[in-house]
């Protein structure tokens, strides 16, 4: 047998749960008892597209170093769900740890004699302890807690406290669950060898650092930001993005005496609906959004070219994950790049905004929406499951006091009595940006007819080919000016001079900045670009032409954003190498490093032997 | 050309209403569709309406999909803001205008395929929300654009001009509105402009999803014997439920009526509606009595029409939803953004 893994402060624990049976809250405990500890984690749900019965995991990364990618790889399992057991035993890294219900007796074949197996009989001491029969399945949770803060070397101050936390104005519930954590502490003391080689230590690495997910984060950037209309239809892994967004305006956004809401939320017969709510009420002048995924961008795709085509400020949170059609509708992918970004028939292009956690979710949550009224457009938000629905650490929510909500070109009753005429689609100030009016402004001027149809500058219907190339012309004019209002690319250079470059985006953002710093280590440098928005900022294309070549690091199976890159700023193909990961798992540091390292090296080595012939 | 504006040149003495205004300043273009066409009477009699009531026509937000009576809102109200959206989803775009500025009067025209066919669904969920607005179907049982099939709501064993029979059931959106908690269902005829006019103005001041079909034949397509949608046809069977007299809050009430022919029902806003009655047994403002005198019609071959069903007090969807009395449109940042000290609070929740 190999020495067993010995590790603080960084290591990975998988906990394999079934579904429904109340672990999440048990796991997620485990998550912020670290954190409490002053330890980074990132941690990730895998979960099924079922409500119970069906397997599912929770996977906690310890990095006191900060790394907040998946690492890939387990260092210790906590093993309840018999379904999976042969696949969760066979995950564990060699000289790593297996935790399970040892209650009932396993055959030796279950087991691996590369790893150190603990047994903790769970269901016999909740049942000695409980008689009702979902006590006794919840408090097991608590139990295997109690035990893994023995094992592990936890702080158990940081375990109560987390426990308080949750429990906070529910506080008769606290007692039972320090009961069942001490009941489980108590006996691994007692029968185990506490602690193990992976422990946790007291650090002071989190600082004032905040552990949300991004669909929370969105929900409350669009508060911030103003929006005051909400219009969806339920669709994994966007769901909780809109109740965010309920939740946080029934707290803040009421009226104080009246408690009339300062908001309306409508959960629309479907997609369709939901899209043509939000380009209603944008259109009359509100701050309207959406939150859906990839199928209901399909479906929204008619609408998008209207709103599009009749400069309709939207705002699309898009939470994608694996398809094509229902595809892996609970894992995470980037693979709706190319369907949001030319959404709809004809020639359209839509903006979009790139987040890489939640921090950036808020921000560019209420960025969104001085963007679709600056600009007269759909903004899509691109966020993915993992971003959307895992809790990750990052910087506290910002907010700058003197911000003020930028309506775009309205023309008010005063603006209209003062401008000397008045065209719908009139492009007066050069940077393809019309004046809008919102209906009921004036009894005389600014009225104007809204549709899908060609029409002039002054919004009268018109099938003449000439007002038609303008209009059209206009609008990539007016997509031209979004590139110098959308959140720029951010540049990491290299520590040393580097010839290859890598462009990433969006969630991959973690395990990146883990990869460049391993890629470095092996004396593989890398100047690196993290793209924050479409159109793309003249930033890129000067990135791409200052190196000799550039990989494109992207979760999904077409290279969408390089396929961008190509198409927009006609970037040689062969320039762009591809860098891939689209299982539906969040990518790895390892796979970034593995991929760009295989060809990166054989670059390296040609100039290597030709400078000594 | 849709966009020509009509000449604004009229008679001196040409009746104003309460805020001044003469009936052509309630016009808007020229109409493009066919001479004759039921939709150019539609558009008559809701400029009608909306001069009657005085209302300011900036006030109406007047929206559409697509089909020809999704072009009629150009013909009407060329100081209001008009939407002409995408085929069968006016109703959503209807009801997002509504949810940002409840302050405006929302009018919705669509056409029977525009919403018996690919917009059924969004008609009748904007229905059942009680989204507060006037929807008028403009029903000429055929598609008119596309030169003549058949739609959702063309009779059985009726007759495409040429020659097919239709053979599938037709599809009563009146019946239907009835029955998803529309609290104001009429039907009319757009040959009938005494009938029509005081319907719309009903509907226009009805706190609520207020659903007025107008059968309206195509004279291009659907107008021939073996129609059951053409102007003869529709004459013919033309069974009017009862007779409305719209009377504002202010109006003074001077005629009287024999006991038991008249049913007065006073809307939300305080309008009165004076129904006389033409069919025994039907109670407007019972629903049940409502589909059951549609019912009664389609078995007897007949067009049932008059205002079918009226709730007095209704709750729009604004109500359901508890909003701010002020239009969503109107809040500004004060009222909108939370503020750093609850940023920090929240930040502190998330440690």
């Amino acid at each position: 047998m190999p020495q067993p893994l010995v590790a603080t402060n960084d290591f990975v624990v998988k906990f394999a749960n079934v579904n429904g049976s109340g672990s999440a809250s048990a796991n997620g405990l485990f998550a912020k008892s670290i954190l409490r500890m002053g330890v980074p984690i990132a941690s990730r749900n895998i979960f099924p597209s079922n409500i119970q019965g069906l397997p599912t995991w929770f996977e906690v990364r310890v990095s006191e170093a900060g790394h907040m990618g998946r690492r890939g790889g387990v260092d210790m399992m906590v093993a309840m769900n018999p379904q999976t057991w042969d696949r969760d035993v066979a995950e564990i890294e060699p000289g790593g740890y297996l935790f399970y219900d040892s209650t009932r007796p396993m055959p030796k074949s279950k087991f691996r004699d590369d790893i150190t197996v603990i047994g903790c009989p769970l269901t016999e001491i909740t049942n000695a302890a409980y008689s009702d029969p979902r006590q006794r399945q919840l408090f097991k949770n608590i139990v295997y807690l109690g035990a893994l803060s023995a094992l592990l070397d936890m702080d158990v101050e940081a375990v109560k406290g987390a426990i308080a936390a949750q429990f906070k104005g529910k506080e008769k519930l606290v007692p039972a669950n320090f009961a069942a954590l001490e009941m489980g502490r108590d006996w691994a003391m007692q029968n185990l060898a506490c602690p193990i080689g992976l422990r946790l230590k007291r650090a002071d690495a989190v600082g004032n650092r905040i552990f949300t997910d991004g669909n929370n984060a969105a929900g409350l950037g669009a508060v911030y930001g103003g929006a005051t209309v909400c219009a969806w239809y339920p669709i994994t892994p966007s769901t909780s993005l809109a109740e965010a967004f309920e939740k946080h305006c029934t707290r803040l956004r009421k009226d104080p005496e009246t408690g009339a809401k300062r908001y309306a939320i409508v959960q629309a017969e479907d997609e369709l609906a939901s899209i043509g709510m939000v380009v209603g009420a944008a259109w009359n002048g509100a701050r309207a959004f959406t939150a859906t995924s990839g199928p209901g961008v399909s479906l929204m795709q008619e609408f998008l070219g209207l709103a599009y085509f009749a400069e309709i400020p939207a705002v699309l949170f898009d939470v994608q994950r694996a398809g094509p059609s229902t595809g892996m509708p609970t894992r995470t992918q980037q693979s709706d790049l190319l369907s949001a970004a030319y959404a709809s028939h004809g020639d359209t292009k839509h903006v979009m905004l790139l987040p890489q956690d939640p921090g950036e979710c808020f921000t560019f949550g209420a960025d969104a929406f001085d963007l679709a009224d600056r600009l007269q457009t759909p903004i899509f938000v691109m966020l993915d499951l993992d971003i959307g629905m895992n809790d990750w650490l990052c910087e506290p929510f910002a907010w700058d006091p003197a911000r003020k909500m930028d309506r775009g070109k309205v023309l008010d009753a005063e603006g209209l009595d003062a401008a000397k005429t008045f065209g719908r689609y009139l492009d007066v100030d050069g940077d393809g940006i019309p004046y809008r009016t919102w209906p009921g402004t004036h009894p005389e001027k600014g009225s104007f007819f809204t549709r899908g149809t060609s029409r002039d500058r002054y919004a009268r219907y018109t099938e003449d080919g000439a007002p038609y190339v303008d209009n059209m012309q206009r609008l990539l004019k007016k997509f031209h000016t979004a590139k110098s209002l959308v959140p720029r690319p951010v540049t990491i250079p290299a520590k040393e001079k580097a010839r290859d470059g890598v462009i990433f985006y969006g969630s991959t953002s973690a395990a990146m900045s883990e990869a460049l710093a391993a890629l470095e280590a092996q004396g593989v440098h890398l100047d690196a670009m993290r793209i924050r928005a479409f159109p793309f900022h003249q930033d890129v294309a000067d990135f791409v032409a200052a190196h000799e070549r550039v990989f494109v690091v992207e979760q999904n199976r077409d290279a969408q954003l390089r396929t961008l890159l190509v198409n927009e700023e006609e970037i040689d193909p062969a320039k762009l190498v591809p860098v891939l990961h689209y299982d539906g798992t969040p990518i790895t540091a390892r796979f970034i490093q593995s991929a760009v390292a295989d060809r990166a090296s054989a670059a390296n080595v040609l100039p290597f032997r030709k400078a000594t012939p | 050309m849709s966009y020509l504006p009509k000449p604004k040149l009229h008679h001196p003495k040409l009746p104003t209403n309460a805020i001044g205004l003469t009936r052509r300043d309630y016009e808007g273009a020229i109409s493009t569709l066919c001479a004759g066409c039921g939709h150019d009477s539609i558009s008559a009699a809701i400029i009608q309406a909306c001069f009657n009531l005085s209302l300011p026509p900036h006030r109406v937000a007047k929206l559409s999909g697509i089909g020809c009576s999704s072009k009629t809102p150009t013909y009407f109200l060329g100081a209001a803001h008009g939407f002409n959206s995408v085929h069968g989803r006016m109703p959503s775009v209807l009801t997002g205008a509504y949810l940002a500025n409840r302050d405006l009067i929302y009018l919705g025209v669509s056409g029977d395929g525009d919403s018996a066919s690919i917009g059924f669904g969004q008609f009748a969920h904007s229905i059942r929300r009680g989204v507060n607005m006037t929807y008028i179907v403009e029903n000429n049982g055929v598609y008119g654009l596309t030169k003549g099939q058949f739609s959702a709501t063309s009779d059985k064993g009726s007759v495409a001009k040429k020659g097919t029979v239709n053979t599938d059931q037709p599809i009563d959106l009146a019946a239907i509105a009835v029955q998803l908690g529309a609290s104001f269902v009429a039907r009319s005829f757009s040959g009938d402009k005494d009938q029509l006019v005081p319907l719309i103005e009903a509907a226009l001041l009805h706190d609520g999803a207020a659903f007025i079909d107008v059968i309206s034949p195509c004279v291009a397509f659907n107008n021939h014997p073996g129609s059951t949608k053409s102007y003869d046809y529709v004459r013919e069977h033309n069974d009017a439920l009862n007779r409305l007299d719209v009377m504002l809050p202010r109006e003074e009430i001077t005629a009287s009526y024999a006991p038991g022919t008249l049913t007065e029902v006073v809307q939300h806003d305080g309008s009165i509606l004076r129904l006389r009655k033409l069919h025994e047994g039907h109670d407007a403002t019972d629903r049940s009595s409502a589909l059951h005198a549609l019912m009664e019609g389609k078995s007897a071959g007949e067009i049932v029409t008059g205002l079918i069903y009226v709730e007095a007090e209704a709750t729009p969807l604004h109500e359901n939803l508890g909003t701010v009395p002020q239009a969503l449109n109107a809040l500004g940042d004060a009222e909108l953004c939370p503020g750093v000290e609850a940023l920090e609070r929240i930040n502190a929740s998330l440690r």
